[in-house]
């Protein structure tokens, strides 16, 4: 098991070392160029624009930058944001608590529906039930959720004349002020999330009641509420946890578009701004970020696996 | 539409009741303003940015030389300052310095703090970015006879010079930081403004509060501001729902209808024509833009009257004009305007002579794409516009709005590849040295992205730059604006429309044609 | 695999396949129906609009759903209606395309990996848990903004390179994983004894087997396309104006109007849905009817 683990965590190694040089090098591939976008059109001659372009390093070679930016990244210096010329981890930090708020809020909004409509769903499997929560999970699916966050602002606006607080309040601080302010985008991506793991939820109970030792308890005459409790649910449980995890990890560098609807200072509109900037090496760092949340979510799930299920080969 | 008519009457309205506070009220001290700026500033240093987004939360904590009296724009009167003469031969600018300034941390301000500043701006240090060196490259020296008076010599007259020390961006730095670390003011905010820099939560907010030793008795009422980095629907959501107390960038004609409907008698509007203009840059490096005939034709085919009128109702944009914004003392006025080419009211004519002039050329089937940029307000509008307007000379004309990254790309690269592109032009005042850069050749001016080379342009330029005799230096402007708009290698099409809804309990805060100017907060307070 | 044996078990009467499919799968009857309808409405916009969804009119600005606008109109005048129906067109033009290069290109790396194995699989698999660590919309956005707009008959054809990349690890690894169940089988093994060559063992006996799980993922990710589509115009990154798109329609004026003009967004984001739904309805069935084991 041991093994296992450190085989499995080797193999994250290169996983995250192509992300940094794919990333490095599309972003230097992309036309544009950061210090004239600061410019934003001013009358600025080309000397002034050099100087700054030397003093940010762009001047540089590619590789040399790369190697670098790598040298740093591995001893855990993102460097200086292009635009803002502040620490990047400090940049990505002060905002990163609003997203994982978000992220797990839907996660739980999820979990609490996903799992007993996705039962529900799988055990009346083609009556009524079954086929309205499929369409509601499908519709979950179908509406955008930036859209559905546009309508719920419009909403609270027109009936209560009100909009969700500006800035963030950390929930230690005043829980009020700080669910006030996330749970309207909670609620419109965790819509669309919900749907995702009610829909595992049925598939991946449907296909457990067809094994063999559900049929064998059920021969044994098991009332078919326990048939469900004790051995569906468990054995089903894996590949929504799974789904859930993958889920949570997008969530948290990907709410680009929920972030602008709401205008929330979270990850995802760092984003959308590093990118719209040319901020390199702030794209690099968050762009890692993620893949570095995704590989972790993914070993984790990994091990769950091989710990509750016996058939997993530790190869 | 009825609803629009009669929203517009309500907007008139409430302009000719607010504009002009009848018997001014004594204002109230206290109160935190919560304001929004739609972006974000790069770093502190106001000799380095260029923004609006800089300005607004930036410039309370600050004080220049002089200043725009934001009431009576373009009046200027002193900021630090208390009086100053200009020698009869327009080569020396002598300034007397108020008494007892103090900068935030307790030092006070002498003319020695002065002359550092503008050192840094017109000769920076290495490793200090200026962007504002060639407006004072006439200066030749910077004298300090004694701790009250700085003097600025001239190399030769300058009719800008004046409007040029009431600039925004000439934040005045203490000296004495800038010895120790010339890039002090990157990272630092510490000036003699109204308001002391609090914090900056990147992303979210700027936060100042009132500087208890402000030179000016009595000021500023308010004991703090808050800006919150708020753009589009949301920005116009918060005002709506009375989060926050203005925006002063300015609004679409749309934000404003709909924030007075939302506010009802809480709304305040304030509209002024902008120093801010859409133009059309042909690439004159590539064919057939080359052709002056090419490029007159697709200027004669813009209907810029009619467009107006349509487009002031969905976008901020409003005013016909030539180089110079219409309403600013030195632009040509209407009677004279409407007999230079593209300008005629009647477009029909127009139209006949540009179909005549692509069919001397040999282009009357001319097909080429307009780069636009992907900014919905006014860009979108003015770009559809524009192609509408080419589409009825029978012309095909592809609209490609590109990233802001890109689009600035796109028009400053080294050799670029574009047909014909919608770019900006900016000020943060009236001023012929500033607004015509545009329009000289590439070689003189680094916002110049047609590419040609006109020395008649440039001569009749450096001309009335030196010219302070208004009366002249208005005949050398006729002169150039005639040219420019013969040769179009750039040209105007609408200029912009400022209009500002506040909140009614936010007062002593007067619209000028520049969101640059007038953002010291030291007059603003709120009515409880 | 049991695939071709479960169908054959499920039709004893020998139906056509197509009537077995409405009748087993009511809601993915109504799905396809309504994707028909969409593609027809679509193909045929110029008759059914009322308006070009091009010509702006200055005169009737941001009118309410009338006889004469069914929809309203825009901030420019333009009709809502007659712009969802030419969006139609974008939305699957775009998202149809997409899917389709992202599937396709997923499955041949699926198959390839699974059929080479070893290094080759291992070095294919690496790449492609580098990309599936992106977030969708994340890798849409860079690639997006590295590519910048390439329009090819009206298409931008980099907006449809950069939502099909996404698409490929994982149309890949599911590919590889079924490829990877018929490696092992015997016949296989026989062909490659019988001396036949790579190619032909690929595309005679590994191709066929991976249909259906290919099918399957390529209309899901129709609609994940058309919601990445959305998305990226929204964010000013996709379709550019003038052109008709349903994302756009929700971006730039109608953000600023949305109060005051709700028409503007609620009928695009029903559009939205409403197609998404479609084809989720539709891919979600075939999944049932195919292979029920697939998880997209």
């Amino acid at each position: 098991m041991l093994r296992y683990i450190l085989q499995r965590m080797l193999m994250m190694i290169p996983t995250l070392l192509g992300v940094a040089i794919l990333c490095f090098f599309m972003l230097r591939l992309m036309p544009g160029d950061p210090v004239q976008m600061m410019m934003d059109g001013a009358n600025v001659s080309k000397h002034v624009l050099d100087a700054e372009r030397a003093r940010l390093g762009l001047d540089q070679p590619i590789y040399i930058q790369f190697f670098k930016w790598l040298g740093g990244a591995l001893t855990g210096d993102f460097g200086y944001s292009i635009w803002t010329g502040k620490p990047v981890l400090y940049e990505i930090g002060i905002r990163l608590e609003l997203s994982l708020q978000v992220a797990v809020m839907a996660t739980v909004l999820a979990v609490l529906l996903a799992l007993p409509l996705g039962t529900l769903s799988a055990i009346y499997k083609d009556t009524w039930i079954d086929q309205s929560i499929r369409v509601f999970s499908i519709a979950g699916l179908a509406v955008p959720s930036f859209w559905l966050g546009m309508v719920i602002i419009l909403f609270l606006l027109t009936w209560f004349s009100w909009i969700p607080p500006l800035t963030f309040t950390p929930f230690m601080q005043n829980p009020k002020a700080n669910l006030l302010q996330l749970i309207w985008p909670a609620l419109a991506v965790g819509y669309r999330y919900s749907a995702v793991s009610t829909r595992m939820m049925r598939s991946s109970i449907l296909e457990v009641l067809q094994e063999d030792y559900i049929r064998t308890a059920r021969a044994k005459g098991v009332y078919e509420r326990l048939v469900i409790s004790r051995h569906a649910l468990r054995n089903a449980l894996l590949p929504v946890i799974t789904v859930i995890g993958i889920e949570f990890a997008f969530l948290v560098g990907g709410l680009v578009v929920t972030e602008q609807v709401f205008n929330l200072n979270g990850i995802g509109k760092l984003f959308v701004l590093a990118v719209s900037r040319g901020d390199y090496t702030m794209i690099q760092a968050l762009v890692l970020l993620v893949s570095v949340v995704f590989v972790l979510v993914n070993f984790a799930i990994d091990l769950l696996y091989a710990v509750f299920d016996p058939r997993i080969r530790y190869r | 539409m009825k609803t629009l008519r009669v929203l517009a009457g309500l907007v008139l309205a409430t302009i000719a009741f607010c504009v002009w506070p009848a018997a001014a009220p004594v204002p109230v001290d206290g109160g935190v303003l919560k304001f929004a700026v739609g972006a974000e500033p790069p770093n502190y240093d106001c000799h380095a940015q260029s923004s609006f987004a800089f300005i607004h939360p930036v410039r309370p904590h600050y004080s220049t030389l002089l200043k725009f009296d934001a009431p009576n724009y373009p009046k200027i009167v002193g900021d630090l300052a208390e009086s100053w003469v200009v020698a009869k031969d327009g080569l020396t600018y002598t300034f007397k310095i108020r008494k007892g300034v103090k900068f935030h941390d307790g030092s006070i301000l002498s003319a020695e703090d002065i002359k550092a500043t503008y050192e840094r701006i017109r000769k920076p240090p290495p490793g200090v970015l200026s962007l504002r060196e060639e407006g004072y490259a006439d200066i030749s020296v910077i004298e300090t006879p004694d701790p009250q008076t700085v003097v600025f010599r001239l190399k030769k007259p300058n009719a800008s010079m004046l409007s040029n020390f009431a600039s925004p961006w000439d934040c005045v730095y203490s000296a004495a930081k800038l010895k120790q670390d010339p890039r002090f003011p990157e990272r630092n905010v510490m000036g003699t403004g109204p308001f002391v820099f609090v914090d900056h939560v990147a992303g979210s907010h700027w936060t100042g509060k009132k500087f208890d030793g402000y030179f000016e008795k009595g000021k500023p009422h308010l004991s703090g501001y808050i800006a919150l980095f708020v753009a589009g629907a949301p920005m116009v959501n918060a005002l709506s729902a009375g989060e926050i107390m203005a925006e002063f960038r300015g609004h679409s004609p749309a934000d404003r209808d709909r924030l007075v409907k939302a506010l009802g008698d809480k709304a305040v509007v304030q509209e002024s024509p902008w120093v801010c203009s859409l133009v059309v840059t042909f690439n004159t490096r590539k064919k057939p833009f080359d052709d002056q005939r090419v490029r007159k034709a697709l200027s004669l085919a813009v209907d810029r009257w009619g467009g107006a009128q349509a487009l002031q109702k969905i976008a901020l944009v409003r005013h016909v004009g030539g180089l110079l914004r219409p309403g600013y003392e030195l632009a040509t006025p209407e009677a004279d305007l409407v007999k230079l080419p593209g300008f005629s009211k009647d477009i029909n004519a127009s139209r006949v002579e540009a179909k005549k002039l692509l069919a001397d050329a040999g282009q009357t089937n001319l097909a080429f794409t307009l780069t636009n940029r992907n900014v919905a307000m006014p860009y979108t509008p003015v770009g559809i516009f524009l192609i509408d307007q080419w589409r009825q000379i029978g012309l095909n004309v592809k609209h490609e709005q590109l990233e802001t990254k890109l689009y600035l790309a796109a028009q400053q690269k080294d050799n670029p590849t574009f047909d014909a592109a919608v770019d900006f032009n900016c000020d943060y005042m009236d001023e012929p040295n500033l607004q015509l850069q545009k329009y000289l050749s590439h070689d003189k001016s680094a916002i110049n992205y047609a590419g040609q080379t006109d020395r008649v342009l440039d001569d009749l330029y450096d001309k009335q730059s030196g010219e302070i005799d208004k009366k002249k230096r208005i005949v050398l402007l006729r002169d150039f604006e005639k040219r420019a708009l013969e040769q179009n290698y750039t040209i105007p099409t609408i200029w912009w429309h400022r209009i500002i809804v506040t909140n009614s309990k936010l007062k002593g805060w007067s619209i000028t044609p520049s969101h640059y100017v007038g953002q010291d907060l030291a007059d603003v307070w709120l009515d409880q | 695999m049991n695939t071709a044996a479960a169908i054959i078990y499920k039709i004893p009467q020998r139906r056509h396949p197509a009537v077995q499919f409405m009748l087993h799968q009511p809601l993915g009857a109504a799905g396809l129906a309504f994707i028909v309808i969409m593609a027809l409405v679509a193909i045929f916009a110029p008759l059914v609009t009322p308006y070009d969804p091009l010509t702006v009119d200055y005169g009737s600005m941001l009118a309410a759903p009338s006889w004469q606008h069914w929809m309203g109109t825009d901030s420019f005048g333009r009709d809502v209606f007659s712009r969802i129906i030419y969006g139609a067109r974008t939305a699957l033009a775009v998202g149809f395309l997409a899917s389709l290069v992202g599937s396709t290109a997923g499955a041949v790396i699926g198959v390839i990996s699974a059929y080479f194995g070893g290094k080759i699989d291992l070095l294919i698999q690496g790449i492609m848990d580098v990309l599936l660590s992106f977030p969708i919309i994340v890798l849409a956005l860079v690639v997006v903004a590295m590519l910048g707009q390439k329009i090819i008959l009206g298409v931008d054809v980099n907006l449809i390179v950069a939502i099909g990349i996404p698409m490929v690890p994982r149309v890949a690894r599911v590919v590889r994983a079924s490829a990877l169940a018929i490696r092992e089988l015997p016949y296989i093994d026989a062909a490659r004894a019988a001396g036949f060559s790579n190619t032909r063992i690929i595309f005679r006996h590994m191709v066929p087997n991976v249909v259906a799980p290919y099918l399957i993922m390529l209309t899901a990710y129709v609609a994940q396309a058309i919601l990445s589509e959305a998305s990226l115009s929204f964010l000013g990154l996709g379709v550019t104006e003038p052109t008709a798109s349903w994302g756009l329609m929700l971006s730039g004026s109608a953000a600023d109007f949305y109060q005051q003009a709700p028409w503007m967004i609620v009928f695009p984001g029903l559009a939205i849905s409403l197609a998404v739904f479609a084809f989720n309805l539709f891919g979600d069935s075939l999944r049932d009817w195919l292979d029920p084991k697939i998880q997209i």
